[in-house]
């Protein structure tokens, strides 16, 4: 498989730059625009853009199915478990105030958290999307584009 | 005035990029068209200071569903069938968008104008976050705070609404067989 070279090379070098881009989405988005959904989608196109010039199957090597389905559940459940930890700290769900020694630095961490376990299931959710469509039938052949 | 020709260039494009989707019967174009919408809608959030929404509107109307009609796409044909309609059949689906067109226009005469100060947005709890979002998050976007702390639990919904949505494509197309077992089978044979 020697064909593609530009894209293949170029894709290669973007790909740290995408997931690190995501990441900064994720984590500034206290402060700039983004946040957890618009990092998990960022996230995901990493992957995507990866699968599209590597190949599904070279995607799946890196990201099993069973990690992505993993990952989706563990997403969520951090965020439906953070409303649990602040059930068990005697306030409100999903009330953050005693995450923290002060009220302030509490929702600053719940914020942090639950928009992290939205990061992960959008970033798992959308990859596995696509991988459910893309591995259905073989791979395009490049007459067809 | 600078403003006003950017929206009026945006939603023209958007005007025509509808109108192209519409005529147009190869589906790989109509795709790429779709993106462009949804990235000339982003630019039109931006132009309103929503830039939170536009940007997931060009991360996920522009990326990720284009990409997703795609992978579609690969599964069924690339050209739309010709489609003739009778003329007199016309009548009614005409009708029902002209009506419907017109109850909707209708209905945005009496929504406030953009940026109106004294609009229901602004007067209930709108003002309440502005004030309060430093001094309870010290979350200085003021989106996110609302979006993961005071509206915390509808945030829960979207993302458990995302979770089975991935679950229900599982569930219809599956992972079909892993791709390694599958070359090991097929080298197998």
């Amino acid at each position: 498989m020697h064909h593609h070279l530009i894209l293949r090379v170029v894709a290669k070098l973007l790909l740290p730059f995408i997931l690190l881009y995501a990441l900064y989405v994720q984590w500034h988005g206290d402060y700039g625009p983004g946040g957890g959904f618009q990092a998990g989608v960022i996230f995901a196109v990493g992957f995507i853009l990866y699968a599209l010039v590597y190949g599904v199957d070279a995607l799946v090597r890196v990201v099993p199915h069973r990690a992505l389905i993993g990952a989706m559940s563990i997403g969520l459940l951090l965020y439906a478990g953070t409303g649990v930890v602040s059930l068990i700290l005697g306030l409100d769900y999903l009330d953050y105030s005693r995450l923290a020694h002060d009220p302030v630095h509490g929702q600053e961490w719940g914020i942090l958290l639950v928009e992290l376990g939205v990061g992960i299931t959008v970033a798992s959710a959308m990859t596995s999307i696509f991988v459910a469509f893309a591995t259905r039938e073989p791979d395009i052949d490049d007459e067809d584009w | 005035m600078g403003i006003i020709l950017v929206d009026l260039m945006l939603f023209g494009f958007l005007v025509l990029t509808a109108l192209a989707i519409m005529r147009l019967t190869n589906l790989f174009a109509v795709t790429m068209l779709a993106g462009l919408f949804s990235l000339l809608a982003a630019g039109l959030f931006v132009t309103m200071d929503a830039v939170d929404v536009a940007f997931t509107e060009a991360a996920v109307g522009a990326g990720i569903s284009t990409v997703l009609m795609l992978g579609a796409l690969a599964l069924t044909a690339r050209q739309e069938k010709p489609f003739i309609m009778a003329s007199r059949r016309m009548a009614v689906p005409l009708v029902c968008c002209l009506v419907t067109g017109a109850a909707l226009i209708y209905g945005t005469l009496d929504m406030p104008a953009f940026g109106d100060p004294d609009a229901p947005v602004h007067t209930h709890v709108g003002g309440e976050y502005i004030t309060r979002t430093m001094t309870d998050t010290g979350v200085p976007n003021i989106v996110t705070a609302v979006l993961a702390s005071y509206r915390g639990f509808d945030t829960l919904g979207e993302t458990t609404v995302i979770f089975v949505a991935a679950i229900a494509v599982l569930l219809l197309i599956g992972f079909p067989r892993s791709a390694t077992r599958r070359r090991d089978e097929d080298g197998g044979e």
